[in-house]
């Protein structure tokens, strides 16, 4: 059928065409825990990625590594060729637990990675107005984030990462403190999103439905040592009504597949 | 508080020890305590008096330097502490021991390092106030939330920046509280160390008045410090409601 695309074992996986950003031997230890050994990946530009696996594989820990928060032991990251040890204004992240300044409001916390990095204030609310917009915060750009949902919060830190204009966003489970109902509106404008802009989404998730509902590319990290498994590629049609994926064979499929892989590190 | 069904305005207890002052003054029992309208009076004509006007601002004047003083050095302080663990293990302990020590015995000291002056006073002030500044400081920065900071390291904040556009901000629910605990202390200072000097300020009044038993007076002094100090305070909670909103937001 090849419904999907499996490429098993934890050896580098074969380079794909144009890929932006590209993890080489990256390991990690904590104390006397080995969070992340001999990671080799490359992230597709254009693409979403998912980093998916149980807790304690070391999902966040990758990511935090590409975004430059946290060092590695061992290993290189590249941006478009460059190595990278430290956050740079061609990545954007988005926090868990949103990350919002409470006392600011939603358009200068949207507006405040260009105000760190000097945009004049006319200039870098603008486009602060355009971005808050484009998540659907029309109208909410003077309320403070105690003001709003939990969902709502989460797409101030969205907008935030869109208006500085990155290449690669890198989203750290951003809707786990998010209500179901917001969770799968917001899945869905993810979807939306990521065709409207041309950038690349790399996402950190723990729940296997929305990794495959969403990615191009699902990357299955196992714990302890965190090491890549399995990588996936859910050949599934977005275009059209994004209601009607959770309906797809492929999807469901996948979803089990995926679910018979990982059992076996369910305690 | 409600009684009978109505409800009791706050201040109202205040009025029931009034009256008792009255009462428990009017028998005449202790001369110590005279009756509180005969306070309120020598209050009226105390504060017309050159006497008091030109302590009120020497005490007033020494306070402002003090606490200015206590804000400027214990808040950064405050602040290293919280981020940088070698200057919490040195300076810790000692922060701890002065905040819990008897300071008024350290008084006399301060008296031989700085005079019988101003100076005596503003030190007094300062070492009442800054260690609560300094302990709640560190308490507000250790309680900010780890991803806003990652938020503005991943957003490429210089260290300036993260220190005064996020920092100082977060932590500023506890840093009002600490300033607010510090007027307070520094209350306690001004008049510990001006008793001790006792020949400056409203040490000198309270002095004289004593010395004199002119109780009356006496006690009007003390009431209008008593008010003076809370309503200080007052004005600091009113800027903590304004940011406690976002204290509890940071969870």
């Amino acid at each position: 059928m090849g419904a999907t695309a499996l490429r098993n074992g934890p050896s580098p996986v074969p380079a794909p065409i144009d890929s932006i950003v590209e993890v080489r031997g990256i390991s990690k230890t904590y104390g006397n825990v080995e969070a992340l050994r001999g990671i080799d990946l490359d992230f597709p530009r254009g693409k979403l990625t998912s980093l998916l696996g149980p807790s304690g594989c070391g999902k966040t820990t990758l990511l935090k590594i590409i975004a430059g928060l946290i060092r590695a032991d061992g290993g290189t990251v590249a941006i478009n060729g460059k190595r990278v040890s430290a956050p740079g204004p061609e990545r954007a992240f988005v926090f868990q637990d949103f990350a919002l300044m409470p006392w600011a409001t939603v358009m200068r916390n949207v507006a405040f990675g260009l105000e760190l990095r000097g945009t004049n204030k006319a200039e870098r609310e603008e486009i602060a107005r355009r971005y808050i917009a484009e998540v659907g915060l029309a109208g909410f750009e003077d309320k403070y984030p105690h003001q709003l949902s939990g969902g709502m919060r989460q797409r101030v830190g969205l907008a935030r990462a869109l208006s500085v204009d990155a290449d690669v966003l890198l989203l750290d489970e951003p809707f786990s403190a998010v209500d179901e109902q917001n969770r799968r509106k917001f899945q869905e404008d993810l979807i939306r999103l990521r065709t409207n802009q041309n950038k690349t989404f790399i996402f950190v998730t723990h729940s296997i439905e929305e990794a495959v509902y969403i990615s191009d590319r699902i990357v299955l990290l196992s714990p302890r040592p965190g090491r890549v498994s399995q990588i996936i590629e859910p050949e599934i049609g977005r275009s059209g009504d994004p209601e009607r994926i959770h309906r797809d064979r492929h999807y469901l499929d996948t979803v089990e597949e995926i679910w018979q892989g990982l059992k076996q590190y369910v305690e | 508080m409600t009684l009978f069904g109505y409800r009791v305005p706050m201040m109202a207890s205040l009025l029931v020890w009034c009256v008792v002052w009255e009462i428990v003054g009017r028998l005449d029992l202790v001369f110590l305590l005279p009756p509180f309208s005969d306070v309120l009076v020598a209050a009226v004509s105390l504060v017309q008096t050159p006497s008091w006007q030109s302590a009120t601002v020497t005490t007033l004047r020494a306070f402002a330097m003090g606490m200015t003083l206590s804000i400027v050095v214990g808040v950064p302080l405050g602040i290293l502490m919280g981020r940088v663990k070698i200057a919490d293990d040195l300076l810790g302990m000692w922060v701890n021991i002065f905040s819990s020590a008897p300071l008024s015995a350290i008084v006399p000291v301060l008296m031989i390092l700085f005079g019988f002056g101003e100076k005596t006073i503003v030190a007094a002030v300062f070492l009442f106030a800054i260690w609560i500044i300094v302990l709640d400081t560190r308490a507000g920065v250790r309680h900010i939330s780890p991803s806003l900071i990652e938020m503005a390291r991943s957003y490429g904040a210089s260290r300036p920046a993260l220190y005064t556009k996020i920092i100082l901000w977060a932590a500023l629910p506890e840093i009002l509280a600490g300033i607010r605990l510090g007027l307070i202390r520094g209350v306690k200072g001004v008049v510990i160390g001006q008793l001790l000097v006792a020949i400056v300020g409203y040490g000198a009044l309270f002095e004289t008045f004593s010395r004199n038993f002119r109780m009356a007076e006496f006690w009007a002094l003390t009431i209008i410090l008593f008010a003076f100090a809370l309503l200080i305070a007052e004005l600091i909670e009113r800027a903590e409601a304004k940011v406690d909103y976002y204290a509890g937001a940071r969870q």
